[in-house]
């Protein structure tokens, strides 16, 4: 099993620290993970991106040109990797500021309304756990005990007390996922 | 006992250095490295090891102060990125030609001037083929995973005390800045002053009646003396390429044609190379892991009936020069490189298969 | 009288210093680097501390300074010696640490590591041989070298307006808040030697106390560079040298 993924949105989004903690929950796993951000002037203000890739196998390429899966976090992103979606692959994205919808057929499609669920509950700190939830339920890469112990490696100790709120962001990402184009 | 850790690269070089018993460690920071001091900072190293960490004034400085320890039969280390490396050429000469051991790690990015921030190999002949002034030859090791850059510090100064040679990390801003699962050791503890003074009878550890005192120079003013240094040197490196060749094949018995690449380069093919055989091409890739020795013989060896070779790299050709040496011009040897900071990906290596070799 | 009448320990009233080594030293004639070797080699033979005292040799005419000190030694590249120090010292705080530099190799190519070493405050000695000239490369201008000054690259005099000034470095390192002893000495009369030779002891001592570098200029000749006899060099020394680079104390303890 090779999960290629590339997480795009706004920096400040939280792409890199989702990114972060899928992977140490791949660790976790003791699966093979590779975490290559996008860096330099990019990452100041402008848009943020991360390749993650989970495996059971050594990782040859950290960085790619197509991918299993793309979370998509704003229009920017959505404009530079529908296209990279593998055929059959999966694009999961926020419908948030989106103007341009996704058009492909040969790729399943599914929305997450992570901003807005966030906003409801007042805290924009778990809109990244949310959207992780919606891929983790498309695509069950690690299980939910080891993204639990991948926050734990992953955030800061003064942190450990969100984890609790955090997991059930990732619940509630999984219930309010959106079909939008399934093969 | 080992524990999985996911880190950069640059971390990975960092906590190695702390747990392989590093002794100091001098540096400046520039991009894409210099997570390996603020590691090193924040790590408190002193208070673990003993280590000393120091930041210094400038890329000259510190190659110095590597050059200072080194003199004491001290592991110490420093790193930097390619223009910082630039700076640091004349203390590698004056370190190859006083023999010492020292680590220095480059995490390439593209020039040349102030170039881009971005990841590059284009320092393959700055490492390779001198640098400084004077024949020279510095143990250049480059890694392709974050397990190798972590593996390959200790690695490095067992090379380094070995042959009291200064060894090069030759990474780049990929495997730098990307973060993988690292499987660590425990913290060991350093050399002693009296292991040292033991060991090495080369080191300065203060003159005692017992022995004559101890000159770390690489000066020899009558030219007679300095070339039987010279022959020395050369000797020493003859050794060094008879023993340290170090390189990893992937999918080389049947294939017909080969991708030579080393570092994120040879990650990359390596994706290529998958994606060319579901089409049924045979590939294979031939990873150096030693850029210097180069595994020349084994690459001749290895591609002697290829209908052709494609050198990758993110360079505009530097890394080919040696290969088709290694096979003298009998096979096609083909390069294809993105550079100033571009990755190349693996579709475009899989098109410059295509378009260059078939 | 036959000579081993003469050589006998009770007649012993001058030797060479057993830290110094038996190489024949390079210096020209009159050069003021063999008395100060010298010195440190009697200060470290009365410490007891030779094998506890490591010296980083400069480019510079004293690069071979290595060769005649009985001590563990590494040459330094041009104005590095520093640098080497800093590492020498941290790594061993056990030990003494040394620098040997003249002016080219202290004061231009190596502003950068001495400023900041001595503004770190590292814990190391460092001894500055000013005699206004690069002597070892055939007498061209130096950093120190006075306004007027004729030399092989300023062969009508230092020109201030085109080739800038002297610098009075060792001022400069009394500033920062690194350097613990600052003084500037000279070895041209048997009296200046005697207080060159306390100057280096202090500086010596003051590395057990870990607080910060002691720094001594010695202000010397180069008979050679300036063209003239010895005796003359060191009259042109008091009546040209001394005046910009005045002697004494620029720092020192508060608590002494």
């Amino acid at each position: 099993m090779t999960e290629e993924i590339i997480i795009a949105g706004f920096g400040g989004q939280g792409v890199l620290s989702m990114g972060k903690i899928l992977a140490y929950s791949g660790v976790m796993q003791n699966k093979e993970v590779s975490w290559m951000p996008s860096y330099g002037p990019e990452m100041r203000g402008g848009t943020s991106n991360v390749t993650v890739i989970l495996s059971d196998e050594r990782i040859s390429s950290p960085t790619l040109n197509a991918y299993d899966t793309a979370i998509i976090l704003n229009q920017q992103s959505m404009d530079k990797f529908e296209s990279s979606v593998k055929p059959g692959g999966v694009l999961v994205y926020d419908p948030n500021g989106i103007t341009h919808h996704p058009t492909r057929k040969d790729i399943n499609i599914y929305q997450v309304p992570a901003t807005e669920k966030a906003s409801e509950m007042g805290n924009m700190k778990f809109f990244n756990m949310i959207i992780l939830g919606g891929f983790l339920k498309v695509k069950p890469v690690v299980k939910e005990e080891f993204i639990k112990k991948g926050l734990e490696k992953s955030l800061p100790v003064r942190h450990h007390g969100l984890i609790p709120d955090n997991l059930k962001a990732v619940t509630l990402g999984s219930e309010i996922l959106k079909p939008i184009n399934t093969l | 006992m080992k524990e999985l850790k996911l880190m950069k690269g640059n971390e990975a070089i960092a906590e190695a250095a702390i747990r392989c018993g590093v002794d100091g460690y001098f540096g400046y920071p520039i991009t894409p490295q210099s997570e390996i001091l603020e590691h090193l900072m924040s790590e408190n190293p002193y208070d673990k090891t003993g280590m000393v960490v120091l930041q210094a004034e400038s890329e000259t400085a510190s190659i110095n102060m590597v050059y200072g320890g080194a003199c004491l039969g001290k592991k110490v280390m420093t790193s930097s990125s390619s223009p910082g490396i630039s700076l640091m050429q004349e203390g590698l000469s004056y370190m190859a030609g006083a023999e010492l051991p020292a680590l220095v790690v480059n995490v390439v990015r593209g020039g040349p001037g102030l170039g881009t921030i971005q990841p590059s190999q284009a320092d393959y002949f700055q490492t390779v083929k001198g640098g400084g002034h004077g024949d020279y030859r510095l143990i250049t090791l480059a890694p392709a995973f974050v397990q190798e850059m972590y593996d390959f510090v200790e690695l490095a100064f067992e090379l380094a005390f070995k042959y009291r040679n200064p060894v090069m990390i030759l990474s780049d801003g990929i495997i730098g800045q990307v973060m993988e699962k690292v499987e660590v050791d425990d913290y060991k503890s350093r050399w002693t002053n009296e292991y040292i003074r033991e060991q090495f009878p080369w080191a300065m550890t203060g003159k005692t009646a017992d022995r004559p005192h101890r000159i770390i120079t690489s000066l020899e003013l009558e030219a007679s003396r300095q070339e039987k240094v010279n022959l020395r040197l050369q000797s020493k490196y003859k050794d060094c390429e008879a023993q340290e060749v170090r390189y990893e094949t992937t999918q080389c018995e049947d294939a017909d044609y080969f991708i030579v690449a080393y570092g994120s380069s040879a990650r990359i093919s390596q994706k290529a190379v998958e994606v060319a055989r579901e089409n049924g091409i045979k590939v294979g890739l031939i990873r150096p892991i030693t850029l210097w020795p180069f595994p020349s013989k084994a690459i001749q060896e290895i591609t002697a009936k290829a209908k052709g070779i494609l050198c990758v790299e993110m360079s505009a050709g530097q890394l080919i020069e040696d290969v088709k040496l290694a096979v003298e011009c009998k096979i096609p040897v083909e390069h294809f490189g993105r550079f100033g900071g571009i990755i190349p990906s693996p579709a475009e290596v899989v098109e410059a298969l295509h378009s260059k070799l078939m | 009288m036959k000579r081993e009448d003469i050589v006998k320990p009770e007649n012993l009233i001058y030797k060479r210093t057993s830290v110094l080594t038996d190489n024949v030293m390079h210096y020209c004639p009159g050069c003021g680097h063999g008395v100060i070797h010298r010195l440190i080699a009697e200060v470290v033979d009365e410490m007891g501390i030779q094998d506890k005292t490591l010296i980083v040799a400069p480019v510079g005419c004293s690069v071979l300074a290595y060769n005649y000190f009985d001590l563990d030694a590494a040459e330094a590249a041009h104005g590095r010696a520093p640098a080497l120090a800093t590492a020498m010292k941290r790594l061993r705080p056990d030990q003494f640490v040394l620098t040997y530099q003249g002016d080219g190799d202290l004061a231009a190519i190596g502003t950068a590591e001495t400023i900041h070493a001595c503004n770190r405050g590292e814990n190391i000695t460092m001894i500055f041989v000013n005699n206004g000239i690069y002597g070892m490369t055939g007498g061209q201008m130096a950093p120190t070298t006075l306004e007027g000054m004729k030399t092989a690259t300023s062969p009508y005099g230092r020109d201030l307006s085109t080739m800038g000034n002297p610098l009075k470095i060792t001022e400069l390192i009394a500033q920062l808040p690194g350097s613990y002893y600052v003084t500037r000495q000279a070895v041209y009369t048997p009296a200046l030697v005697r207080k060159c030779k306390k100057a280096i002891r202090n500086a010596f001592e003051y590395q057990k106390l870990n607080k910060g570098t002691s720094f001594v200029e010695i202000v010397s000749n180069c008979n050679s560079g300036w063209k003239l006899p010895p005796v003359k060099a060191n009259q042109w020394l008091e009546e040209h040298m001394l005046p910009f680079f005045p002697l004494g104390d620029l720092k020192v303890p508060e608590n002494k």
